[in-house]
C-alpha cells in the first residue's frame, strides 16, 4: 500500500511552502552576516566609532531576521521524518550524512556565538568581539555549504548504492557525495544570491534614508559596503548560474530541455530561446524568439553538441524503465532468496535503472506485469511542468542582470562620491529591495520542480517518498503552518519597518547623523 | 574501520549524549521559561528571567537539531518511525518549541508595550512547558511500545491513534520530565540572579525535585509491576545488514528491568537519577552551583536509565513485535556510521570548547545594572 496521492500532494505542497517561506530569511541571514564582518572589520582598523554603530544597527535587523529564519528551519528537517518518512528510510544513510554535518560543524557554531553578538559588546575586547562576528557569519555560510550538498545529492545522487538487503541506498563514497560538482556549483551560486540579498537590503535601506535626508554619513558609508560586495556577488551568482546550468546538462537534461522549453533535440549550435510560451499538450513552445548558439554554449560548452529535446529524452526514459522493470523483478526474486547469485547480477546490471522501475508503482503494484499503456503512462510522467519552469528561470536570469547593473552603477556613484546626487538611481534602489527574494524563490522552483517527478533524481519517485498518514494530518498541519507563519510575517515586517523608519540616529540617539552632516558632505572626515 | 557491533554500540551512546546535551542545556531554558509567570512578578523580573537565559538558548536548542541530524544519518528507520508516528506530537513540538519560542524571545523586547510583552510571555511560557511534557510523552510512549509495521518493502505504517499518546503511564513520564527540568531551570536561574528571585527560583527547584523523586519512583514501580516489556527471543546477528524484520519478539510484565539483573552495574542510572534529585534538595540553598551539577546528574541518570531499561531496544513495536527497531538492526551502513563517528570525536571537543569559553564569557549575575546597560544598544531581551 502507497501513500494515498492527496497526502503526496499536501505534504508536497506543504514542504514547498515551509521551505520557500524559510528561503525568505535565509539569504538575508547569509548576505547580511558577512557585511556585519565587513563593518566590524573596519572598525577594528580604523577604530572610527560610525562603524562600530554601522555593525550594530544592521545587526539588530539582522536579529529580527535570524529569529524567523532559526524559527523556520527546524520545521524542515523534521519533515523529512513526519512527511516524508519512507524518504527518510531510503535515503537517510547518504542524505543524513551531510544534514548532521551541517549541525556538527555550522549550525552550533552560528547558533551559539549569535547570542554572543549581540549580548558580547560590553563584555569582550574589540579583537574578540570581531572574531565572534566573522565565526557567526562563517557558522552561517557553513551552514549553507552542508546543506547544499544535501540537496545537491538529491539533484545528482553520486557515490551512493542501492542495498537489497536493508532495501535503502547507501552510502559508498563520502569524497563523491561532497565534492558532487553539482553540489559545489549550486553552494556557490546560492551563496552569492544570499550575498546579493544582504547587499541589496543595506542599499535600499541606505538609499531610504539618503532620500530623506536622515542618517546621510551612516547611508553613504553603508551603500558604498554594500555597492562593492553587491557586485562582486552578483557577477558571481550570474557567471555560477551558468556554470550550474552547464552541470545540470550532463546529468539533467530533462530539466534543462524544460526550462528551455526544448521539445525536439536542438541541433549544434544550439539556440536559445529567450521567449516563449511552453504548450505541454501539443510538445510545442509557441512564439519563440531565438538567440543562435547561445543555448550550445552555455549548455554544452561547445558549438558542435545538440542540446537533447524531451520527445527524445523520454524515448529514453521508456527504455530506462524497461531496464527498471527487470532490477525490479530481481529485487523481488533476491526478497525471497537473498542467495539468489542469478538476480542479484541481472539487479547490479541494472541497479541504475531500478528508480525508473519504482515510477510504474504509481499504476500498477507488482510493477513486472506493467501493461504497455502503464509504461506509457510512467514514460509521461518524467517530464516536468514546462511552462511554470520556463518562465521562472527567466524571470529569475534578468533578475541577475539586473543585479550586475544596479550594482555597477552604484559602485561608480559611490567611488565617485556622487551618489546623492542622483535621486533617480536612490528610488530605483528602494524600489529593487523585492527582486533578490523574487530571484531567490524562483531559483529554488526550478531546481526542485524541475526535478519532479524525483524526489532523488532516477533512484526515488517523489510519490513513493511521502509518509504512510492521512490526508486529515497534513491539513491539520498545514493549517497550523499557514496561521503561525502568516501571523510571524506581519509581525516581522512590523518590526522591520519599524526600526528602520527608528534608523541609526534616533535609535541610539546620536546627533551628529543627520542633516549636519548633508550639508558637510564633501569635508566629512569622521 | 571499526566492525559494525562496536560502531552499533557507539552510536546508541553517542544518541544518547546528544539527547544528554539537549536535556542539559536547553532543559534548563525549558524550566526558566515555565517559571517565568510563577517567580517573575514585575517587568523588571521577568526581564531578568529572559535575559538569564537570552543569550544562550539559541545554541543549547542545536543539541536537539543535532540530535535529530544524528538519528537521521545513524537510526534512518528510527526517524522515519519516531516522526511520523507520532506525527502531531512533532507538529506540537514545532509550533511551540520550534517556531514560536524563538521568535518570543527575540521579539518581546522590541516593543514597550504591555499587551505585545504580556502575549510573548505567554509563548514563552508555552514554548517551555509544552516541549517539556512531550518530551516525556514521547519516551513513556516508546517504554510503553508504538503500534506500527514494516512492509516488505520496508515502508514503514503507523496503526495507533492521536489519543492512544496520551495513556496513563506516558502522561506519567511527561510529569516526569517536567518536573525534572523545572528543578534544573529553577537552579539555572538560583545562580544567574540574586533577593528574592533567586529564593522563588529555590523554592521551586526543591519542591519540583521532590516531586520528581516521587514520580521517577513510582514510574519504576509501574515499570517493574504493570508495563509491558519486551525482549527478542531469536538469536541476533549484531554485525548483520540492518533490515528489522529477521528477528522474532516477545513481550511481558517486567521485561524492561532484564538488563539490571543481567549486568547489576547498569543499576547505576536509577541511582544516579535519584541521588542527583536528592542532592538538589539538600544543597540548593547553600551551594547552588554543586546543587545545578547534581541536578545535570540526575537528567543524565534519568535519560541513562531509559536507554538502559530498553536496551537493545530503541522503539519497541506493540502491534507487529518482530517489527521493533533494536541497536542491532536500524541503523546505517557501516561506512556511514564510521565517518559520522570521525566527525564527531572531531567536533563535539572543539563545540564543547567554545559553548563553554561563551558560558564564561558571559558568567556573571544578571540583574537592572547589566539590562540597562544592554537596553542602550536595544540588544536585551
Amino acid at each position: 500500500m502507497l501513500p494515498a496521492s492527496d497526502v503526496v500532494l499536501l505534504s508536497r505542497f506543504q514542504f514547498g511552502m515551509t521551505a520557500l517561506y524559510h528561503f525568505l530569511f535565509v539569504p538575508l541571514t547569509l548576505g547580511l552576516s558577512m557585511m556585519l564582518g565587513m563593518m566590524e572589520t573596519i572598525y577594528f582598523i580604523t577604530n572610527r566609532p560610525i562603524w562600530r554603530t554601522m555593525t550594530q544597527y544592521w545587526g539588530i535587523l539582522f536579529g529580527i531576521n535570524v529569529a524567523m529564519g532559526v524559527a523556520t528551519g527546524i520545521t524542515l528537517e523534521f519533515q523529512f521524518g513526519t512527511n516524508w518518512a519512507y524518504y527518510s528510510q531510503y535515503v537517510g544513510d547518504v542524505f543524513g550524512v551531510p544534514l548532521a554535518l551541517e549541525g556538527l560543524m555550522a549550525f552550533f557554531l552560528e547558533a551559539t556565538f549569535v547570542g554572543l553578538f549581540f549580548f558580547g559588546w560590553n563584555r569582550l575586547s574589540k579583537g574578540a568581539h570581531l572574531v565572534v562576528t566573522w565565526l557567526l557569519a562563517l557558522g552561517a555560510s557553513l551552514s549553507a555549504l552542508w546543506i547544499l550538498i544535501a540537496n545537491g545529492w538529491m539533484q545528482n545522487p553520486v557515490g551512493a548504492r542501492f542495498n537489497f538487503h536493508t532495501m535503502r541506498m547507501e552510502l559508498a563514497s563520502f569524497y563523491e557525495v561532497i565534492f558532487n560538482e553539482v553540489a559545489q556549483a549550486k553552494f556557490v551560486h546560492t551563496i552569492s544570491a544570499g550575498y546579493v540579498t544582504g547587499a541589496m537590503f543595506v542599499l535600499s535601506v541606505s538609499a531610504y534614508f539618503l532620500l530623506r535626508g536622515i542618517n546621510v554619513a551612516f547611508a553613504r558609508r553603508s551603500m558604498t559596503v554594500a555597492a562593492a560586495f553587491g557586485l562582486a556577488a552578483a557577477l558571481s551568482v550570474v557567471v555560477l548560474g551558468d556554470e550550474s546550468g552547464y552541470l545540470a546538462d550532463l546529468n539533467q537534461k530533462m530539466k534543462i530541455a524544460a526550462i528551455e522549453g526544448l521539445w525536439e533535440t536542438e541541433p549544434a549550435p544550439a539556440a536559445l530561446t529567450l521567449i516563449g510560451f511552453p504548450d505541454q499538450e501539443h510538445h510545442v513552445t509557441r512564439y519563440a524568439i531565438k538567440i543562435p548558439y547561445l543555448l550550445g554554449i552555455i549548455a554544452t560548452r561547445s558549438l558542435n553538441q545538440p542540446v537533447y529535446g524531451i520527445l527524445d529524452l523520454v524515448k529514453e526514459a521508456r527504455s530506462d524503465i524497461k531496464s527498471g522493470m527487470l532490477a525490479y523483478a530481481a529485487l523481488n526474486a533476491l526478497q525471497k532468496n537473498p542467495y539468489d547469485k542469478h538476480a542479484e547480477a541481472i539487479l547490479n546490471a541494472n541497479q541504475d535503472y531500478l528508480g525508473y522501475g519504482l515510477l510504474l508503482k504509481r499504476y500498477t503494484d507488482k510493477v513486472t506485469n506493467a501493461t504497455p499503456e502503464q509504461i506509457e503512462q510512467a514514460t509521461w510522467d518524467t517530464v516536468p511542468d514546462v511552462f511554470p519552469l520556463f518562465w521562472s528561470f527567466r524571470i529569475m536570469a534578468g533578475c541577475g542582470f539586473f543585479f550586475i547593473l544596479l550594482f555597477g552603477i552604484a559602485y561608480y556613484l559611490a567611488l565617485r562620491r556622487r551618489i546623492l546626487k542622483h535621486r533617480w538611481f536612490l528610488w530605483v534602489a528602494v524600489f529593487s529591495l523585492p527582486l533578490p527574494w523574487l530571484a531567490a524563490e524562483l531559483g529554488w522552483v526550478v531546481a526542485e520542480y524541475g526535478r519532479q517527478p524525483w524526489v532523488v533524481e532516477g533512484k526515488l519517485p517523489t510519490f513513493l517518498a511521502a509518509s504512510t498518514i492521512t490526508s486529515f494530518d497534513v491539513w491539520v498541519s498545514i493549517l497550523g503552518f499557514v496561521f503561525f507563519y502568516s501571523l510571524l510575517a506581519i509581525i516581522e515586517i512590523y518590526l522591520m519597518v519599524k526600526y528602520i523608519r527608528l534608523g541609526p540616529g534616533r535609535l541610539f540617539q546620536i546627533e551628529d547623523f543627520s542633516t549636519v552632516e548633508q550639508r558637510n558632505t564633501r569635508s566629512d572626515h569622521a | 574501520m571499526l566492525d559494525l557491533e562496536t560502531l552499533r554500540i557507539i552510536w546508541w551512546l553517542l544518541i544518547g549524549v546528544l539527547l544528554a546535551g539537549f536535556a542539559l542545556t536547553d532543559g534548563f531554558d525549558f524550566g526558566a521559561a515555565i517559571l517565568l509567570p510563577f517567580i517573575a512578578r514585575n517587568e523588571t523580573e521577568k526581564r531578568i528571567v529572559l535575559n538569564c537565559i537570552g543569550p544562550v538558548w539559541e545554541g543549547n536548542q542545536v543539541w536537539i537539531i543535532l540530535g535529530a541530524g544524528a538519528i537521521l544519518a545513524a537510526w534512518p528507520y528510527v526517524y522515519a518511525v519516531a516522526f511520523s508516528g507520532f506525527y502531531f506530537l512533532i507538529l506540537l513540538l514545532l509550533l511551540t518549541m520550534g517556531i514560536s519560542r524563538p521568535v518570543s524571545f527575540k521579539y518581546r523586547s522590541k516593543l514597550p508595550q504591555l499587551f505585545w510583552r504580556q502575549c510573548w510571555d505567554h509563548m514563552v511560557f508555552i514554548g517551555g512547558i509544552v516541549p517539556a511534557i512531550i518530551f516525556g510523552l514521547l519516551i513513556g510512549n516508546v517504554i510503553l511500545g508504538v503500534p506500527f509495521y514494516f512492509d516488505n518493502s520496508l515502508r514503514f505504517f503507523y496503526t495507533g491513534s492521536f489519543f492512544d499518546l496520551f495513556s496513563p503511564f506516558a502522561c506519567w513520564c511527561g510529569f516526569t520530565s517536567l518536573a525534572m527540568l523545572i528543578m534544573h531551570g529553577g537552579l539555572y536561574i538560583a545562580i544567574k540572579t540574586d533577593s528574592s528571585l533567586r529564593e522563588r527560583a529555590l523554592f521551586w527547584s526543591r519542591s519540583m525535585a521532590l516531586v520528581f523523586i516521587f514520580l521517577f519512583a513510582l514510574g519504576g514501580i509501574w515499570i517493574a509491576y504493570k508495563v509491558h516489556g519486551y525482549w527478542v527471543t531469536s538469536a541476533i546477528n549484531t554485525q548483520d545488514f540492518s533490515n528489522p524484520l529477521h528477528k522474532t519478539v516477545v513481550t511481558g510484565v517486567g521485561a524492561w528491568l532484564t538488563n539490571y539483573q543481567l549486568y547489576p552495574i547498569t543499576l547505576s542510572m536509577p541511582i544516579l537519577g535519584f541521588v542527583g534529585a536528592i542532592l538538589v534538595c539538600i544543597t540548593a540553598y547553600r551551594w547552588s552551583r554543586f546543587a545545578f551539577c547534581c541536578s545535570g546528574l540526575g537528567i543524565i541518570g534519568t535519560i541513562g536509565t531509559v536507554g538502559v531499561s530498553l536496551f537493545p531496544f530503541i522503539i519497541p513495536s506493540s502491534a507487529d513485535l518482530s517489527s521493533s527497531l533494536l541497536v542491532w538492526d536500524t541503523s546505517s551502513s557501516q561506512l556511514t556510521l564510521f565517518l559520522m563517528l570521525i566527525a564527531s570525536i572531531i567536533f563535539i571537543p572543539i563545540i564543547l570548547l567554545y559553548t563553554a569559553w561563551v558560558y564564561r564569557v558571559l558568567a556573571g549575575k544578571v540583574n537592572q545594572a547589566v539590562i540597562n546597560k544592554e537596553e542602550e544598544k536595544h540588544t536585551a531581551y
